[in-house]
């Protein structure tokens, strides 16, 4: 876990702050330039999460919140690893993940969609990457969702991820999409990201090889955080 | 052609969207019996070294609307300036004190509250002392990828007239929206932080 600053990141790749086709991006994004910040040890380090905190079931949305059977849905595991740029595994990498149950129905308060909540289901969960980088999780897959935003905007089913690497310059929020799912290439918050290539890292492949016979398919979604440079030519004084 | 420097792009961010709170403070949110408690929930516990203060502060719009889902993470050094991490090198940080901390906000008022201790002072890469800070991420429904910022103490004046980054940005009349200022509430040091996303009175994001 030794290592400098991080790569700058390459914010082309990510989706601008201001992207008017997903309409609530309009009064919440920035329109003054991002001040450019040296790493220093407050984004180099971050916290760090230990295995020993996970409960037994914290990776098994279809157990997590079970009352009197399974959830209704289609049973699937999610796995891959946690990578750098540099292609390194990130172990120890904390992952929450979120999402709507098999009718695209989410369990808030402020969720109004006519979809029913699963009395089985809380569609939460955390794990944390192994030694190798490797993660995975059991769950349901998400049903699509009609969304206020255009007349007729529906979410491609998708997962919420939250990933803690090892310095806080590398905290990220993204989404799961799954292979195949025509939604996808009409969401306007899919569309806030400009480019193609970074889109389709976002879909997860049908994993047939990790599929569990006549239980579970599985989909296999690798996630990439930012990389560190080496500490060889860092810390030397100004003016020197 | 040239040699290839073979490196992986990030994964792209997309929005933590209008349930962040499901997955980051469940309990908050009503999933209860999941999670035993909320990540970053706590801070410290009654060892802790430091002095203790409260960070209070609300995020808002461009039409002046405070944000009632959005969710504030904060990362900040023990009391005497060192980060809980393998990365620390210059000591071993108050095993009484996370430096990480989450809140979501009330529902009602967006107001995000972390109770925590005023830290120490973190060097810059050249070695001299930055002010005391706290750095702040931001994420909500329209937010495309997580805002990170800073907050500075206001009862910290010649320490962030001497800060290496402070110091350093050309337009003045912006960095006070990176320093909070010091209020008395119910005996506890309070700072109120708000975080303002577009406008006049936009918060200094930073590119780190
Ligand atoms: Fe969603």
């Amino acid at each position: 876990m030794s290592g400098g600053s991080f790569y700058q990141r390459d914010r082309s790749w990510h989706p601008p702050a201001y992207a008017p086709t997903y309409k609530t991006s309009v009064t919440r994004s920035p329109q003054k330039a991002l001040i450019a910040l040296d790493n220093t040890l407050s984004e180099m380090t971050g916290p760090v999460f230990g295995h020993d905190m996970l409960g037994p079931l914290d990776d098994d949305l279809i157990a997590n919140f079970a009352k009197d059977g399974d959830p209704i849905g289609q049973r699937i595991i999610v796995h891959g690893r946690v990578l750098d740029e540099d292609g390194r595994p990130v172990p120890g990498a904390l992952i929450e993940v979120w999402q709507a149950n098999a009718g695209g129905r989410y369990r808030h308060k402020k969720e109004t969609y006519l979809a029913p909540l699963d009395p089985n289901f809380g569609g939460c969960g955390r794990t944390i990457s192994a030694e190798d980088g490797s993660y995975r999780f059991r769950t349901i897959k998400p049903g699509p969702y009609p969304w206020p935003n255009g007349p007729n905007d529906w979410r491609p089913a998708h997962i919420h991820f939250s990933i803690f690497g090892h310095g806080f310059a590398q905290r990220l929020i993204t989404q799961m999409y799954f292979e195949g799912d025509p939604l996808i290439w009409l969401c306007p918050i899919v569309s806030t990201i400009p480019d193609k290539a970074a889109i389709e890292r976002l879909i997860a492949p049908l994993d047939m090889a990790n599929t569990v016979p006549m239980d579970a398919r599985a989909y296999k979604f690798d996630i990439v955080l930012r990389g560190r440079r080496s500490t060889l030519f860092e810390n030397r004084k100004e003016g020197n | 052609m040239v040699q290839s420097l073979d490196r992986l792009k990030e994964s792209a961010s997309q929005t933590a969207g209008p349930y962040v709170h499901i997955g980051c403070t469940p309990n908050f949110s009503g999933i209860e019996g999941v999670f035993p408690q909320d990540l970053g929930a706590s801070m410290l516990n009654a060892e802790a070294r430091g002095e203790r203060i409260r960070i209070v502060g609300r995020v808002f719009d461009g039409v002046g609307a405070a944000l009632k889902d959005a969710m504030v993470e904060i990362w900040q050094a023990d009391a005497d300036g060192l980060y809980p991490s393998p990365q620390e090198t210059r000591g071993t940080a108050d095993a009484n004190f996370t430096g990480f901390g989450r809140s979501a906000g009330d529902m009602a008022t967006g107001e995000f509250i972390f109770e925590t201790i005023k830290p120490g002072r973190v060097p810059f890469k050249d070695g001299r002392p930055q002010a005391p800070h706290v750095t702040l991420w931001i994420v909500a429904r329209g937010i495309n990828i997580g805002l990170h910022t800073r907050l500075y103490f206001g009862d910290e004046a010649a320490a962030n007239e001497a800060d290496p980054i402070l110091s350093r940005i050309e337009h003045r009349s912006r960095v006070s929206t990176l320093i909070a200022p010091k209020t008395l509430e119910g005996g506890v040091p309070t700072y109120r932080h708000d975080i303002v996303l577009q406008g006049d009175k936009e918060t200094i994001f930073f590119d780190i």
